[in-house]
């Protein structure tokens, strides 16, 4: 039992972001509100992001500028003492992926309010069925 | 040049942005501002192809970066032929559809062109990148401009099947990021050359099976193989026909290359057939596409329907080759991208000219079109004739290598499927002739919106676009055993 508690906060940024991951899906598929499966969403994507931030952070270590790399007496450049940026980089990419998507998702919602009157799922199924 | 690699991605990226200031300035000229941007990647990728057969794989660094630190563009056989195929068909699509924006939505044309050029750059992207994550940039900016040319369709229905495919597209991207990142856990790289060399010889590793399945499954639901297919058929189908027409044959036929390129460059023949032995089992999920796609597609009524989910059933194809583990196979589903992607642009060349003119294309709309649209008509019919897969046309040759690779592997199952869906095929096409041929239109149209008027041929741009690619599937037919010799067989060695 011990065992599994130890894995589990040993890797808990997989678990979360697991969690994290399963709380959008769950908003996506099970509720019928379309701008609450938007939020859903957006947590979805969110995690991912979580995800890779925690895969390049390091214990202890310091944001990636060189210190004094301009000076001859510089110190040396220890890569523990640095967290990985490039993930950290990659997810400037995808925030800025996510949010465009976040946003047009939005302004669908609010095309289909003005065609429809309601943004919930079921009302719309019938709306549709009638015509 | 060595920069006809970067070129092709540049040209049309450079005049999306351009045509998109032009709206505020001189809304006419941002048409001919596109059709030169993609008129040059055509010619790039001319280019590119003649020197990829001449002396082997191209690489293109972007900035002078070497690769493992930059993002580089590599190019094989594969690649260019893909890359010709993908400019070439926006191309043409762009000028046939000149008239049918001024009719879709006069409004805003300068926009659109904008956004269509945005999202053939996202396609040609997506084919030439030898970088993971590239790659799923490039595959947001595709999906993020196709979501919005769908909304721009059906003013009921779009916004809603736009949303619909939003919600799925953005769990195939998601998926597909998360297995890029345990890759890069795993090998602490991006580059598709480089990670295949890092992961050589670590079959037992879970990290690389989670990104395995994880990259797989993302692109399985971007390409809509049969379970993941619902989104589809509704977002094809609202889409404006001038949409409908680029991406029905691109979108799942550029998918279908990235997870050939997962398969054969990043994570290898070996690891997927000899350690995971997979193969069996998605053959069969093939099978199940190919069959679920003809009989859902039996049930439709309206015709542009009818064809998506046809494109449901040729991505069974594409994706059961791909996995027999055989060359055969493979050959048959690389030939089939081309093929299946002329084809579909056929098809939908024929539906767009129908909608000009009648506007409505539910299969009971179309009686007695033989004798009003003889041209379109033709088309129509030399391109269902290769759906179906009549020997001169091109369909058949990429079914035969279909059939010979699951007759190697003793896959009949797969092989039952093709052949049903083919008789499938032919049952749905000669019922859409029939009611074209036979039945006389003169009642059809009275209580449409502009009354008995006569239906007359759609524009002569449209009709000659419509007439060369229908005529280019009987030349790809014809030269069917060069393509295979020259493109296919040396990249697969």
């Amino acid at each position: 039992m011990s065992d599994v508690l130890s894995l589990i906060v040993a890797k808990y940024n997989y678990w979360l972001y697991v969690i994290l991951m399963m709380i959008g899906l769950y908003g996506m598929i099970a509720k019928n509100n379309l701008v609450k499966k938007i939020v859903g969403m957006n947590i979805f994507q969110t995690a991912i992001i979580l995800f890779y931030v925690s895969i390049g952070y390091k214990t202890d270590a310091t944001i990636p500028i060189l210190k004094n790399a301009h000076d001859a007496h510089g110190a040396a450049i220890h890569a523990a003492d640095y967290i990985n940026p490039l993930t950290s980089c990659l997810m400037l990419t995808a925030i800025v992926v996510s949010v465009a998507t976040f946003g047009y998702a939005m302004a669908l919602a609010v095309r289909i309010y003005q065609r429809y009157q309601t943004l919930e799922e079921d009302e719309l199924r019938m709306r549709l069925s009638e015509e | 040049m060595e920069h006809y690699a970067a070129l092709i991605v540049v040209a049309p990226f450079i005049t999306a942005l351009f045509a998109g200031l032009f709206v505020w300035i001189e809304e006419r000229l941002s048409y001919p501002i596109v059709l030169a941007g993609l008129a040059v990647s055509v010619y790039s990728a001319i280019q590119v192809l003649i020197q990829v057969m001449a002396v082997g794989t191209l690489q293109y660094k972007f900035a002078g970066w070497p690769p493992p630190i930059g993002i580089e563009y590599r190019i094989d056989l594969l690649n260019a032929m893909v890359l010709c195929l993908v400019s070439g068909i926006a191309f043409l699509n762009l000028i046939a559809s000149y008239r049918s924006v001024q009719q879709e939505i006069s409004d805003r044309t300068g926009s659109y062109f904008t956004v269509y050029n945005l999202f053939v750059t996202g396609l040609l992207g997506v084919t030439i990148t030898g970088d993971l994550f590239n790659l799923y940039v490039l595959i947001e900016i595709t999906s993020l401009t196709s979501y919005a040319q769908i909304a721009l369709g059906d003013k009921d229905r779009g916004p809603l099947a736009s949303l619909n495919y939003i919600f799925i597209g953005v769990i195939g991207a998601s998926f597909y990021l998360l297995g890029v990142g345990y890759l890069y856990m795993y090998t602490g790289s991006l580059n598709m050359a480089d990670v295949a060399v890092l992961i050589k010889g670590s079959q037992g590793s879970s990290t690389v099976l989670t990104a395995f399945i994880l990259c797989i499954l993302g692109i399985w639901i971007k390409m809509a193989l049969f379970p993941f297919h619902v989104w589809l058929p509704n977002a094809y189908t609202y889409s404006p026909v001038i949409f409908s027409r680029v991406v029905a044959p691109l979108m799942t036929k550029v998918m279908v290359y990235v997870m050939i390129r997962l398969m054969i460059t990043v994570f290898g023949y070996d690891y997927i057939f000899n350690t995971l032995h997979l193969s069996e089992a998605v053959v069969w999920l093939a099978t199940l596409a190919i069959l679920a796609g003809g009989v859902m597609a039996l049930a439709q009524k309206n015709l542009k329907k009818m064809l998506t989910y046809i494109i449901v059933c040729e991505i069974g194809y594409m994706v059961g080759g791909a996995w027999m583990g055989n060359q055969l196979g493979m050959t048959g589903a690389i030939l089939h991208i081309l093929n299946d992607a002329l084809m579909t642009f056929a098809l939908f060349l024929a539906v767009g000219n129908m909608v000009y003119r009648i506007e409505k294309v539910d299969i009971t709309d179309l009686k007695g079109l033989f004798g009003k649209m003889p041209w379109t008509m033709g088309g129509f019919v030399l391109a269902a004739l290769s759906i179906i897969g009549v020997p001169p046309t091109c369909g058949f040759f990429s079914k035969w290598y279909l059939i010979l690779g699951a007759m190697e592997k003793g896959a009949y199952h797969f092989v039952a499927a093709l052949v049903i869906s083919s008789l499938i095929c032919a049952v749905l096409f000669f019922k859409v002739f029939e009611i074209c041929f036979f039945e006389s239109g003169s009642h059809g149209h009275e209580h449409s919106s502009h009354g008995p008027v006569a239906i007359e041929e759609a524009p002569v741009s449209m009709l000659i676009i419509s007439g060369l690619v229908s005529l280019s599937l009987i030349v790809a037919g014809v030269y069917s055993g060069t393509i295979v010799n020259t493109i296919i067989l040396p990249f697969l060695k």
